[in-house]
């Protein structure tokens, strides 16, 4: 533990510390410091956590070679070319080709757009219908708070991949129809810590004031509570995007991902299942290994905002 | 306390009532019939054949006769296995998946809270440092990936360990370490983090203070306050590793529920897809039901029974 009130000693205090300062010297009424808002201060300190900021920068050039890594590559995502099928990593084809002689490197970029594209959007609806579900049950309280918090107990103990995987077979598999899977079941937790951190906020003070000064709950709910709450969203945030890419992967894995010619990771990986013990580990890597790491990009960039928007662990 | 497990008993039927209609529904949302095939049946063998599922009677009778197969645990028989019932499914898969799914918790409970503790103990040293890495890599990456590298690996390059099947403890080597890597890496940064803020509370110091042996101190006073959070997600964890298993028989090709789930989505085989959803589900409920009474009991701080609202 720490001993941060220590108490000087008696023989190291010194008498000058006691005299008054002259009159006029410092104006005490001005602010020494520059004044730090709560992002401010929070991008500050997650600046300093090296690997959140290793996780960050990945994601940036995760999404720039998503976006251009197919435009820029002269092969085609969908067209086969069987002369050059399963071709190992060379010059021209930088992550081989696979059975169709389609070229690894560019479905691997196409498939990043499928995944953040799912992880982003599932993320994105889950945090509108978490925030509004949440601060109504929240910010209202008593009955309504328990009829709604019922009904989020009973969604939660949902088995969230079966209803997900049911809705895929009734939906049919598209891209569309993942995002709306997840969304289905995913907004839940969102929900739940909204609403618990409203709870908590709206007793506070500066809530007391605004309301005594006569704003509408409308209002109050947007100006007071979600600025305050946005901490532990966003950190949410974070998380579900991990966790939506990892469950298209595995819907895909499955067989009920995106359809044939084109890819998501999750769909590559599974192509590669019955030839991996060929020899054509290239198929499985590269997938695999970007499934992998943006993953472990978005997990410690997570933390490291848990961390930095914690007001409790300012220093 | 023995109000708030009947409030959660009742929670929990309400829950398993609402999956089993929710999975009626959809599956009579499906475009197509289970008898579309690729040849034209002949429409009285047709009509038979909805007979005897009692596909031709009205939804709402439907309904009623799947709520009663569902209070007597008699799911009928799979439409494309016609010579089964989806009890005679679920008695030959499950217990394999059952055996997985608890040997990956037991496993990853043991090896998690093994190495969080260690790794608190040595907050910030090099076993620490070794065992968050660990962490942060096991959730990273998928577990059919793992699966993969590991019948690539251990089963094909080195022949060290079978790479399929259910035959033997030997070959359930691999199957088990590629489930529990994930879950293992979370309770182990769980218990890491608990840990971490429980050794520095008083009553800790209090008991060094006692001249308690350092070993009684973690286990006794430490561990059993700290590992409430794991006992907390244990339930979503579990449902995680269930789901998980699908993959991993797939892979492994075990002959367990997932192999017959993922086969009878393929075939629409609405029986086996209802009963095994409803199987499923009912019992990853029923295990938060459990988890949660277990909470109860376990910490004492917890009134289960104390009222809404204060979180």
């Amino acid at each position: 533990m720490t001993n941060s009130q220590e108490v000087a000693s008696p023989q190291h205090v010194k008498d000058e510390w006691f005299r008054p300062l002259p009159k006029g010297h410092v104006n005490a009424e001005s602010v020494v410091r520059p004044s730090l808002s709560y992002w401010k201060d929070a991008w500050r300190r997650l600046r300093k956590n090296k690997l959140a900021m290793g996780g960050l920068i990945f994601l940036v050039l995760l999404m720039l070679f998503a976006i251009f890594g197919p435009i820029f590559s002269p092969y085609s995502v969908i067209a086969t070319d069987y002369p050059n099928q399963n071709q190992s990593p060379s010059a021209a084809h930088w992550f081989g080709t696979d059975e169709a002689g389609r070229d690894v490197f560019t479905r691997t970029w196409y498939g990043a757009r499928i995944s953040i594209f799912v992880g982003v959007m599932a993320a994105l609806i889950d945090f509108f219908i978490g925030i509004i579900y949440g601060g109504i049950s929240g910010y209202k309280g008593g009955r309504t708070d328990s009829i709604m918090m019922r009904i989020v107990e009973v969604l939660y103990g949902l088995p969230h991949l079966l209803v997900v995987i049911l809705l895929m077979v009734i939906m049919g598999a598209s891209l569309t129809t993942i995002i709306v899977a997840l969304t289905v079941t995913g907004w839940v937790g969102m929900a739940r810590i909204v609403r618990g951190q409203v709870l908590q906020i709206k007793n506070y003070e500066f809530v007391t004031a605004s309301k005594s000064f006569g704003a509408k709950s409308s209002r109050i709910i947007r100006k007071n509570l979600l600025p305050n709450t946005m901490g532990p969203i966003i950190v949410q945030m974070t998380l579900t995007v991990p966790s939506a890419i990892f469950a298209e992967a595995f819907l895909s894995f499955l067989g009920l991902g995106i359809a044939a010619p084109f890819a998501s990771w999750g769909v590559m990986a599974n192509d590669a299942l019955p030839v991996i013990l060929s020899g054509h580990w290239w198929r499985l890597f590269f997938p695999a290994l970007f499934i992998s790491l943006t993953m472990f990009a978005f997990n410690v960039l997570g933390d490291g905002l848990q961390d930095a928007l914690d007001p409790k662990l300012r220093r | 306390m023995g109000k708030y497990i009947v409030k959660r008993f009742i929670m929990m039927i309400a829950t398993i009532l609402i999956i089993a209609s929710l999975t009626f529904v959809l599956m009579h949302l499906i475009p197509g019939s289970p008898f579309d095939g690729e040849r034209t049946t002949n429409p009285t063998i047709q009509a038979n054949l909805e007979k005897f599922y009692k596909l031709d009677q009205p939804l709402h009778i439907q309904y009623l006769s799947y709520l009663k197969s569902i209070v007597t645990f008699d799911f009928g028989p799979s439409i494309k296995k016609p010579n089964e019932s989806v009890n005679e499914l679920l008695a030959r898969g499950f217990p394999i998946s059952f055996e997985l799914g608890m040997a990956t918790i037991l496993v990853a409970l043991l090896s998690g809270i093994i190495l969080g503790t260690i790794a608190s103990l040595r907050h910030n040293g090099l076993v620490d440092y070794f065992a968050m890495t660990f962490a942060v890599v096991g959730i990273s990456v998928p577990n059919f990936v793992l699966a993969t590298l590991l019948i690539q690996q251990l089963a094909v390059k080195w022949d060290l360990l079978p790479a399929a099947t259910w035959s033997s403890p030997l070959h359930m080597i691999l199957p088990i370490i590629a489930l529990a890597t994930g879950p293992t890496a979370i309770i182990a940064r769980l218990t890491r983090s608990s840990m971490l803020e429980v050794l520095t509370q008083d009553y800790i110091k209090m008991a060094r203070a006692k001249g308690l042996s350092p070993a009684r101190i973690i286990v006794r006073h430490a561990l059993r306050n700290a590992l409430m959070p794991v006992v907390t997600i244990l339930g979503t964890m579990l449902a995680g590793i269930l789901t998980g298993t699908f993959v991993i028989e797939r892979i492994f090709a075990i002959p367990g529920m997932g192999k017959y789930f993922v086969e009878s989505i393929n075939n629409r085989d609405y029986p086996v897809i209802m009963g095994t959803t409803v199987f499923y589900s009912a019992f990853l409920v029923f295990m938060l039901f459990i988890v949660d009474i277990a909470y109860g009991l376990l910490d004492p701080r917890i009134k289960l029974h104390r009222k809404e609202g204060d979180a």
